[in-house]
């Protein structure tokens, strides 16, 4: 009954997992920061759990599995663990400029259809829209990344970049699975390392904000 | 059978390389081998490559080898461009290697030249028989390389270093050129085989890129102004026999990378590409020999001297393309036979010259003309050999430099065919630089030979100077031997070259024999018998005839009584030989004329007051203007940007990644406007 809708319906997940990534890009606090992650990759395994049923492709389930597990659940708890026990969960950002990355970053958006939209005529429309929200999801979490100083929010820039890998990932027929699969695994990897990171930052800076740390280089910046 | 003349010529060459191995294992005293080996690897080069012109020059002739870029493989072809510069390579070659063997004992580190040098010999063969952009470029590499090395076998004497970092620097920089230009000759999806490049030729400004390119990169190895400020300071600090090599072919080796690109893989040249060809070259050829007058040092006078020959032989190429982009092939032809009979030419008395310089050097060790004088008493066989060359490279008849000269003013002459107007006026303007220039390159070889050779030793190492042994002699005298042949039968090397005009400038070489029978190699006619022509076994004719007769009229017409006097006494009856002119005395008129700009050249008398017992003293100081115009900003720049790129180094962690975020916008905002 659902088949007409395929479309709407994938581009719906799609453009909700870009508009969290916006939400993302706006929000200071750290607790919602993460809420929204865990939103977006909660989008980002309905899409899959879509494409799965609209492709007819059951692997996917697995990626949805993954994506719920451990992107929407797990990861969130744990951040929101350490974030309590490194006695952050009360400060706000100072990010500069914000209205000025949001109008950076629907540049971005039309920058990323520009480019997508005219190179992939020949592919169907479900692949198309959901190649350029997914390169959108892409760039706006490396905006992420190099306009917070927080260590912590640009973990999750990096981990927001990662959905929209997987958001490319599902909407292209035939991707091999174990592309998804060490995808995940290396979100993972990187989640433990970051997380043993932040540890020994603070114990060694007393803060998470990595200006310090370029301070501390005893150069020139 | 052909084909086992070009499996020859690489066996040569790769016996050359074996010998820069055997020299490396068994050391200096292999060195008499190695050299002695060399020459005849040279030789043998030299010998086939005639044999090939002289039997016509066919079908090119291309082998290749499964080795190099997997995809490529090593393409390596003879034709008859290639086979006209291995004869140069060959000969000079073979001289320089034999005059090795002694020089070689006078050297003070010889295990720093002798594996260099064969290395050095094959890498020019190579270079020239090279069909592919990656051979090409890495032989040029590697002839680079060896001559750096070379040059920095000297490296106990003061400036050598400099000389050599200048040259590496200038080196790359010109083979980073010709890889750009090879990259524009092969287009975006081309191959770099010449045969793929030849096939799909760029057009527009993309052609004029290629040019460019070529002529920047071949243009400063081959020391063309203003990229010539290398050449003076790396040429005269390798050994003697190395610094004959350099000047005398390895210039010329980039000069065939020049027609290479300019007449066979480019193809169509505009005739404004022409023109400014041309014109670099008679700057080329001015500064050259303005800047060689103004030396005191005999080797790097020489070097100077190579800037002006160069400059001639491009002129006679910009010529050759202005001719042929008009149409006017048989005056293309007759130009660039000119060019290239110059480059066989200058190869042979710069040679010659460098060679003679080295046995000074040995016998004196003094490079200083100042300090020299008299050698034509202590020094007889050199100073003669010395003086063969001098005339040769002054353009005198009957030798060889008068006659690739005179063919490049019958070309210039002839300018006034072109149909463009702009030509019309350049080619005389030309013309005139190259009068100019040849005028005082007489200048300079009547003081270079006249300091260095007469008048009374200025120095006691130049006093108790003996002849070099004849091992230092012989080399020369068969350089001379064949300056002396081609002049007198420079029909022989036009005959040599005439499938190099037929295949590169598209006619034969324009000889008019009608009329004179069996004057075709007595006479050199081009064009029409009653315009020019030019006989050197006639002028050698007569001025032996003469000369004889002047010899005989003396002796039988004047008194022939003894007489004997003082010599240098005017007025000062104990003259020091310090009185006698020196070189840069013999210079100062012209200083005088081009000093103030040219040379910047500035003169500083400090006189004593009366009563004051110290010397008085003059200074000249002498600037060469590339540095100031050319090196001195382009360092100024480096300097500058390696200062503030350096901060590139000390960057956060997120400025780094905003800059790899900025980067991969610009490029897919490119792709996204372009695709």
């Amino acid at each position: 009954m659902l088949r007409g809708l395929e479309f709407d319906i994938a581009h719906l997940f799609s453009s909700s997992v870009l508009i969290l990534s916006f939400g993302l890009l706006y929000q200071r606090r750290l607790f919602g920061v993460l809420q929204i992650y865990a939103l977006q990759a909660l989008a980002v395994a309905c899409a899959a759990a879509w494409q799965a049923y609209a492709q007819a492709y059951p692997q996917l389930y697995v990626t949805a599995a993954i994506a719920l597990v451990f992107k929407a659940i797990v990861i969130p708890v744990a951040f929101h663990h350490i974030v309590l026990r490194l006695h952050i969960h009360r400060e706000i950002e100072t990010v500069v400029g914000v209205n000025m990355t949001l109008l950076f970053g629907v540049a971005l958006v039309a920058l990323s259809i520009l480019l997508v939209l005219p190179m992939t005529t020949t592919s169907g429309n479900l692949t198309r829209e959901n190649l350029a929200l997914a390169l959108s999801v892409l760039l706006l979490g490396l905006l992420m990344m190099i306009s917070r100083r927080n260590a912590v929010s640009q973990v999750i820039g990096f981990l927001s970049l990662e959905n929209g890998l997987i958001l490319a990932a599902i909407g292209v027929k035939g991707m091999p699975f174990v592309v998804e699969m060490s995808v995940a695994f290396s979100v993972l990897v990187a989640f433990i390392v970051f997380g043993m990171f932040f540890f020994r930052i603070r114990e060694r800076f007393d803060t998470l904000d990595v200006h310090y740390l370029e301070a501390f280089r005893g150069e020139r910046h | 059978m052909i084909d086992l003349l070009l499996v020859s010529i690489l066996a040569s060459v790769l016996a050359l390389v074996a010998l820069a191995l055997i020299a490396l294992l068994a050391g200096p005293p292999a060195g008499g081998f190695v050299y002695g080996a060399s020459a005849a690897a040279s030789a043998a080069v030299a010998a086939l490559a005639t044999l090939y012109l002289a039997a016509g020059a066919g079908t090119p002739l291309a082998l290749v080898l499964p080795l190099g870029l997997p995809w490529l493989g090593a393409h390596l072809a003879l034709d008859a461009l290639s086979a006209w510069f291995l004869v140069v390579v060959g000969t000079v070659g073979a001289a320089a290697a034999v005059y090795g063997v002694g020089y070689g004992r006078h050297t003070d580190e010889p295990a720093r030249v002798l594996p260099f040098f064969p290395i050095f010999l094959a890498a020019m063969a190579l270079v020239v028989v090279a069909a592919d952009a990656f051979t090409f470029l890495l032989s040029w590499e590697t002839m680079s390389v060896a001559s750096w090395m070379l040059v920095l076998a000297n490296h106990r004497e003061p400036g050598t270093t400099r000389a050599a970092l200048v040259y590496i620097v200038m080196a790359s920089l010109g083979t980073a050129a010709l890889l750009l230009c090879f990259g524009v000759l092969a287009g975006f999806d081309g191959s770099y085989a010449f045969a793929d490049m030849r096939a799909d030729r760029p057009e527009g400004w993309l052609a004029g890129l290629a040019i460019a390119l070529a002529l920047a990169g071949a243009g400063s190895k081959a020391g063309l102004v203003p990229l010539h400020a290398w050449l003076p300071l790396a040429h005269p600090a390798a050994p003697s026999h190395v610094s004959a090599l350099m000047s005398g072919v390895m210039t010329k080796v980039a000069i065939y990378g020049l027609v290479r690109v300019l007449f066979d893989l480019v193809g169509e040249v505009g005739w404004g590409w022409g023109a400014a060809v041309m014109l670099l070259g008679g700057i080329s050829a001015l500064l050259g020999v303005l800047y060689a007058l103004m030396q005191h040092d005999l080797k790097v006078l020489l070097a100077y001297h190579t800037v002006e020959n160069i400059g001639i032989i491009v002129a006679g190429l910009g010529l050759a393309l202005s001719f042929k982009a008009a149409g006017l092939l048989p005056l293309a032809a007759l130009a660039l036979t000119a060019a290239l009979f110059h480059v066989l030419n200058h190869g042979l008395f710069k040679g010659l010259l460098f060679l003679g310089a080295g046995n000074v050097h040995v016998a004196t060790h003094e490079r200083e003309m100042d300090d020299l004088g008299g050698l034509v008493h202590r020094m007889p066989a050199t100073a003669a050999l010395f003086l063969v060359g001098s005339i040769a490279i002054s353009a005198l008849p009957p030798f060889n430099g008068f006659a690739s000269e005179w063919l490049t003013f019958q070309a210039i002459l002839n300018g006034d065919r072109l149909p463009m107007w702009p030509l019309k006026f350049l080619v005389p303007v030309v013309g005139g630089l190259l009068a100019l220039s040849a005028a005082l390159a007489a200048a300079c070889f009547v003081k270079a030979f006249g300091v260095t050779f007469l008048g009374r030793g200025r120095s006691g190492a130049a006093m108790r100077a003996g002849e070099v042994g004849p091992a230092m002699v012989w080399p020369l005298a068969a350089l001379a031997g064949l300056c002396l042949a081609f002049g007198v039968v420079p029909t022989a090397a036009v005959a040599l070259l005439s499938p190099v005009a037929a295949a590169l400038a598209g006619a034969p070489f324009p000889t008019a024999t009608d009329g004179i029978s069996a004057a075709e190699w007595l006479f050199l006619i081009p064009l029409d018998p009653g315009r020019s022509s030019y006989s050197g076994l006639v002028v050698l004719a007569l001025v032996a005839g003469v000369s004889y007769a002047g010899v005989l009229a003396i002796h039988r017409l004047a008194s022939n009584r003894l007489r004997r006097a003082p010599a240098w006494d005017c007025g000062f009856p104990d003259a020091s030989p310090r009185t006698q002119y020196t070189s840069s005395s013999f210079a100062q008129p012209i200083r005088r004329i081009f000093g103030s700009f040219v040379f910047r050249a500035r003169e500083h008398v400090e006189m004593p007051e009366p009563g004051d017992f110290r010397p008085a003293r003059f200074e000249v100081e002498i600037k060469d203007l590339a540095w100031a115009w050319l090196y001195a900003p382009v360092e100024r720049l480096i300097a500058f940007a390696s200062l503030h790129l350096n901060q590139l180094q000390h960057m956060t962690i997120r400025r780094y990644l905003s800059w790899m975020f900025g980067a991969l916008i610009v490029l897919l905002s490119v792709v996204a406007l372009v695709g």
